[in-house]
């Protein structure tokens, strides 16, 4: 089955979102990240989005719910590399990203996770 | 479902047929999973920069699409997209009309609000793909199906 893969970095995991995802591959990812950060007992999951030219409400709510998830199992969530163009349509969408960190790119979103781990 | 024969006939939206006026060019797209949600996400990508949409205009009429298809297969049960060049005297454009021949949508202002949903989506889809295009026009029948164009106009 296709899968988005993970990277493990220290305590954190590292995911890249590259490809244009089906609503059933989103929700997989969902799933694996939520396994990995009891798996490898990781405390930050980045997710780099900069090959994104769509969040619609699906994915949208995926983000927002693996945030969500992570939150509960005491791992931070950042958001890196928004395209310009996605983040003005998703704001009229209405969607709001509740609740997820974001940072304009992997070493700022990087840093942010550090800091919120010390 | 009625798919061998044009279910696209049955609808006559203003819009709808304001299309078949303007309209230079047709793909037809049929909805039937996941994947075809993609699929379409990609070609109107091609639509659109083919006609030189800006890069928010393009990202805002795939966004529109998108959640547009989901609507199809999620409350339609699949269904067919018609994407469309549409061209206006000099103006340019891009069109899509999604159909399916699912329950209707039975009260289409609420629908059209934020926040309502009944299939335990985020609400958004339908009042949000609104206000992403510059025309929307929606035709729904009980019992018979929803018909949903959307046109977004080269600036």
């Amino acid at each position: 089955m296709e899968r988005i893969p993970i990277l493990r970095m220290g305590d954190l995991l590292l995911v890249t979102i590259q490809v244009d995802m089906h609503d059933r591959l989103a929700m997989t990812l969902q799933d694996d990240l939520t396994e990995r950060i009891v798996r490898d007992n990781a405390k930050g999951v980045l997710i780099d989005i900069s090959a994104l030219d769509l969040v619609d409400s699906f994915i949208g709510r995926m983000i927002s719910n693996t945030a969500a998830m992570a939150r509960v199992l005491d791992a931070r969530t950042v958001v890196v590399g928004m395209q310009p163009a996605v983040a003005i349509t998703l704001v009229e969408l209405g969607l709001t990203l509740h609740g997820v960190k974001t940072a304009l790119n992997v070493e700022k979103g990087m840093a942010l996770l550090g800091k919120n781990l010390n | 479902m009625s798919t061998a024969t044009d279910p696209a006939v049955g609808f006559e939206t203003e819009l709808v047929e304001r299309h078949g006026r303007l309209r230079v060019d047709r793909v037809h797209l049929p909805l039937r999973g996941d994947e075809d949600v993609v699929g379409l996400r990609k070609q109107v990508r091609e639509r659109a920069v083919a006609i030189g949409l800006s890069l928010v205009d393009q990202t805002k009429l795939i966004t529109a699409a998108s959640e547009l298809a989901r609507n199809t297969l999620k409350y339609g049960g699949g269904g067919e997209a018609y994407l469309d060049k549409l061209a206006d005297g000099l103006r340019q454009g891009v069109g899509i009309v999604f159909i399916d021949a699912g329950p209707g949508i039975p009260d289409v202002d609420m629908a059209l609000r934020d926040g309502y949903t009944t299939g335990g989506g985020l609400g958004l889809g339908l009042g949000g793909s609104k206000r992403l295009v510059d025309e929307f026009d929606i035709d729904t029948r009980p019992g018979e199906g929803t018909a949903i164009a959307v046109v977004k106009w080269k600036r």
